[in-house]
C-alpha cells in the first residue's frame, strides 16, 4: 500500500513534468509522425504522380484513349513523349521517368487478339513500391473498344525484378520509433534528475530503488503504446498497411518491446553522467538496431558476424514478431521463441539497472 | 577543550574515526563527532573542507572509507534505510522539482514519505502557513527567489516531522533578511525537539549555533560552543588603529610573535602569541620602535572568525614545519 502510494506519486509527477516539457512532449507525437511521413513519403510517392514517358507508335484513337485512361488513374503523370523504345529506356536510366508506356504500331490489331499482349509498361523497379503501383494499374480493367476484354499489358520490371513488400516498412518503423524514443526518454529522465540534483533528494527519502525504477518507466509504457497507436492509425490510413494478425497481439508484442527498451534506458541512465552522454549511448544502440535488425536490409543477406550482433539487439526480435503478426497474421504461440528472448532481455536489463542503481552517491 | 561529555542517549549523532578517501584526496580525515540532541550543531569550514561529504556520510548517502557512525541509535550506513523516515535532508543545491508548482512539490514529498490523507490535510497547510508559502502555491518552483526556494525546501524537508535535520549550506543563496527569518524557523524547530546539523561558511550563522565543529581540509580543528571556542583560542587578539594600517601590517609580518593580521577598514586585527603577558603594550612598542605611527592598540575578545583563523593557521604552521 505504501509502496503504491510512492509509485503513484512519482508517476503523477513524471506526467506533470512531461506535460510541461514541451520539447519532450513534442517528441512523443512528433517523432512517430515525422518518421512515418518521412519513410512513408517513399511509399506515397510511387502511388501517385509517377513520372512517365510515352512512345506511341500506333497513334490511333484507341492508343490515345489508353494513354488518357492511364493518366487518369493519377498514378502516373505523362511528362515525356519519346520517339522510340530506346529513348524510353534512356529516360529511365537518367531518372527522368520511372514508368515508360510503349504502344506498338500494331496496337489496334493486337487488341483484337487477346492472347497477345497489346502493349508494354516499363518500370523502374528500384523502389518496390513503384513496382506494386504499376502492376496495379496494369491489372485494373479497361474495356477495349473491340471486345469486352481489357487490353493485356506486359509489365517489364527494370533493375529489381524481385519484389519486396512495401508494407514491410511501417511495422518496422514502429520498432525504430520505439527504440529511439523509449530508450532515450527513460535514460534522460533519470540522468536529468541526477544533473538537477533531484536524485540526491529522492534517495534520502524512503523510496526504494525498485519503486523508483518502476515508477519512472510506467508513464513511458503508456506513451509507447500511444506512439504505436499513432503509427498504426497513420500507417493504415495513409499507406493501407494491412494488419493481418489480431490487433491485441500487435499491442502485446509492442508492450514487450517497449518494456525491453525502457529497461535498456534504465541501464543507460545508471551509466551516463550527463543527458548528452545518455543521448550518445542511445544512438549507439539505435544505429545497429536500424541497420542490422532486418529493418533496412534483409537479415538473411547479412554476414554471419552482423547476424550475431543483431541477435543481441531487442529490435531484431521485435522485427520478426511485428512482421509476423502484422504481415503474415501469425499468432503469438507461433512466435514464442522470439517473445521468450525479449522477456529474457527485459529480465537481464532490469536486474542490471536495479543492481547498479543503489541509493548511494558513491 | 574540557567539554562535559554528554551521555550516549543524549547524542543524536556519534561518529568515531570517520574517514572518506576519494582516491586522490582525503575529504574527511579521522573525524570524531558528538552532536547532542535538541540542539543546532554547526559545521564551519571553507569550501572543500569536507562539510558536505561529512553530512552525506552521516545520512547514509556515502559509504565511509573507515570509521563508525551512529545516528539516532542506528548503525550507518548499514541501517540507512531505517533512518530515512527519521531524518530530513536539505541539499546544498535546490533539489525539488523546478517544473512543478510549490503545492505539487509539497504533495509529492508528502506522498513519497507516505503520509496518510489525514496527516497531509493537517501538515501541508500548516507548513504552508509556517513558511509563508501561501501566495506562491501555484508558482513553479523554478521561478521562486532564493529565499522562497529555501523556505519551500525547508517545508519539504520537515513535512514528515524528522527528529534530525541535515542542512547543507542552506543559506548560501539567500539575502541577509531572509537568512534571519530562516534561522528563526530553525530555532522554532529546535524548540519542538528537532536536532539540527547545519553546515555554513558564514561566521554570523556559526555564532548562532549551540555548538559547532570547525573543519579544515577534512580535519576537525576545533569543537565546542562559540563561547568555549573563543575562550580556548590559541592566541590573543589585538585591534590596532592607525592612519596607514597597510604599512604596519607589512611590518608585523616580520615579528616572530605575530600569527596573522587582517585589515578591516582603518584597523588591523592581529593575532599574537597567547603566552605574552602584555601583548598590547609589547606590540605597540614594537611598532613605534620601527618608527611607525599608530593611534590605538588594545586587546579584544576573540570572535569566531578569529577562532577559525587561529585554528586553520595553527594547522598550516605545523604542516609547513613538517614539510
Amino acid at each position: 500500500m505504501k509502496s503504491l502510494q510512492r509509485i503513484f506519486a512519482i508517476v503523477v509527477k513524471e506526467l506533470r513534468q512531461l506535460s510541461r516539457d514541451r520539447l519532450t512532449f513534442g517528441m512523443i507525437v512528433g517523432i512517430p509522425a515525422i518518421q512515418l511521413l518521412m519513410f512513408g513519403f517513399a511509399i506515397n510517392m510511387d502511388v501517385r504522380h509517377l513520372s512517365a514517358g510515352v512512345a506511341d507508335f500506333s497513334n490511333s484513337a484507341a492508343s490515345r484513349q489508353i494513354v488518357m485512361d492511364l493518366a487518369q488513374t493519377q498514378v502516373i503523370d505523362i511528362n515525356y513523349q519519346a520517339s522510340d523504345a530506346e529513348e524510353l529506356e534512356s529516360l529511365m536510366r537518367q531518372g527522368k521517368i520511372v514508368v515508360g508506356i510503349y504502344i506498338p504500331p500494331d496496337y489496334e490489331r493486337r487488341l483484337q487478339q487477346p492472347e497477345r499482349s497489346a502493349m508494354q509498361l516499363l518500370v523502374d523497379g528500384s523502389d518496390t513500391v513503384v513496382q506494386g503501383a504499376v502492376v496495379g494499374i496494369a491489372n485494373s480493367s479497361r474495356i477495349s473498344p473491340y471486345n469486352d476484354r481489357p487490353p493485356v499489358m506486359e509489365v517489364r520490371t527494370y533493375y529489381n525484378p524481385e519484389r519486396r513488400s512495401p508494407v514491410n516498412t511501417v511495422p518496422g518503423l514502429i520498432g525504430v520509433i520505439l527504440t529511439m524514443t523509449m530508450t532515450l526518454f527513460t535514460a534522460v529522465a533519470i540522468v536529468r534528475e541526477r544533473e538537477r540534483g533531484n536524485l540526491e533528494l529522492l534517495i534520502t527519502t524512503p523510496v526504494r530503488s525498485g519503486e523508483l525504477m518502476l515508477a519512472k518507466i510506467l508513464p513511458y509504457v503508456f506513451i509507447g503504446l500511444l506512439q504505436v497507436t499513432l503509427v498504426l492509425v497513420l500507417g493504415v490510413w495513409l499507406f493501407d498497411v494491412p494488419i493481418r494478425g489480431a490487433l491485441i497481439d500487435v499491442y502485446r508484442v509492442c508492450l514487450m518491446f517497449i518494456i525491453a527498451n525502457l529497461a535498456l534506458g534504465l541501464v543507460i541512465s545508471t551509466v551516463a553522467q550527463t543527458q548528452f552522454q545518455a543521448m550518445q549511448m542511445t544512438f549507439f544502440f539505435l544505429l545497429p538496431s536500424i541497420l542490422l535488425s532486418g529493418f533496412m536490409f534483409p537479415f538473411d543477406g547479412m554476414p554471419k558476424a552482423a547476424q550475431w550482433i543483431a541477435e543481441v539487439l531487442p529490435m531484431t526480435h521485435f522485427m520478426r514478431l511485428i512482421r509476423g503478426v502484422v504481415l503474415r497474421g501469425a499468432s503469438l504461440p507461433e512466435l514464442s521463441t522470439e517473445l521468450g528472448i525479449l522477456a529474457g532481455f527485459i529480465l537481464i536489463a532490469m536486474t542490471i539497472a536495479i543492481l547498479r542503481f543503489n541509493k548511494r552517491l558513491d | 577543550m574540557n567539554l562535559p561529555q554528554p551521555a550516549h542517549s543524549d547524542l543524536a549523532i556519534r561518529a568515531r574515526g570517520l574517514t572518506k578517501d576519494f582516491g586522490n584526496v582525503i575529504a574527511v580525515n579521522n573525524l570524531d563527532l558528538d552532536v547532542p540532541s535538541g540542539r543546532i550543531y554547526g559545521f564551519l569550514g571553507p569550501n572543500g573542507s569536507g562539510k558536505s561529504t561529512c553530512i552525506r556520510m552521516l545520512c547514509g548517502l556515502l559509504t565511509p572509507t573507515a570509521g563508525e557512525i551512529s545516528v539516532l541509535g542506528l548503525d550507518i550506513p548499514k541501517q540507512a534505510e531505517a533512518l530515512r523516515r527519521k531524518v530530513g535532508y536539505m541539499t546544498q543545491k535546490f533539489s525539488l522539482f523546478e517544473d512543478l508548482t510549490v503545492s505539487e512539490n509539497l504533495a509529492f514529498i508528502a506522498n513519497i514519505y507516505t503520509l496518510s490523507r489525514a496527516e497531509q490535510k493537517i501538515r501541508i497547510p500548516s507548513a504552508i502557513e509556517r513558511f509563508e508559502l501561501g501566495r506562491l502555491l501555484k508558482q513553479r518552483a523554478g521561478t521562486l527567489s532564493g529565499g522562497q526556494k529555501q523556505r519551500l525546501a525547508l517545508a519539504a524537508a520537515t513535512l514528515h516531522e524528522p527528529e534530525l535535520l541535515f542542512l547543507d549550506e542552506p543559506t548560501s543563496a539567500v539575502d541577509p533578511e531572509n537568512r534571519r527569518a530562516f534561522w528563526e524557523s530553525l530555532f522554532d524547530l529546535v524548540a519542538e525537539g528537532t536536532t539540527i546539523l547545519v553546515s555554513t561558511h558564514y561566521m554570523d550563522e556559526a555564532e548562532r549555533c549551540h555548538a559547532l565543529a570547525i573543519l579544515d581540509l577534512g580535519l576537525l580543528v576545533a569543537a565546542g560552543s562559540p563561547a568555549e571556542l573563543a575562550d580556548g583560542i590559541e592566541a590573543s587578539v589585538l585591534v590596532v588603529e592607525a592612519e596607514e594600517p597597510r604599512k604596519i601590517a607589512r611590518f608585523m609580518e616580520s615579528l616572530p610573535f605575530v600569527h596573522s593580521t587582517a585589515q578591516i577598514g582603518n584597523t588591523l586585527r592581529v593575532m599574537v602569541d597567547r603566552e605574552m603577558d602584555n601583548p598590547a603594550d609589547d606590540t605597540r612598542q614594537a611598532i613605534e620602535g620601527a618608527g611607525l605611527r599608530l593611534d590605538n592598540c588594545r586587546k579584544v575578545r576573540p570572535s569566531l572568525e578569529d577562532v577559525f583563523v587561529a585554528a586553520t593557521q595553527a594547522r598550516k604552521a605545523s604542516r609547513d614545519q613538517a614539510a
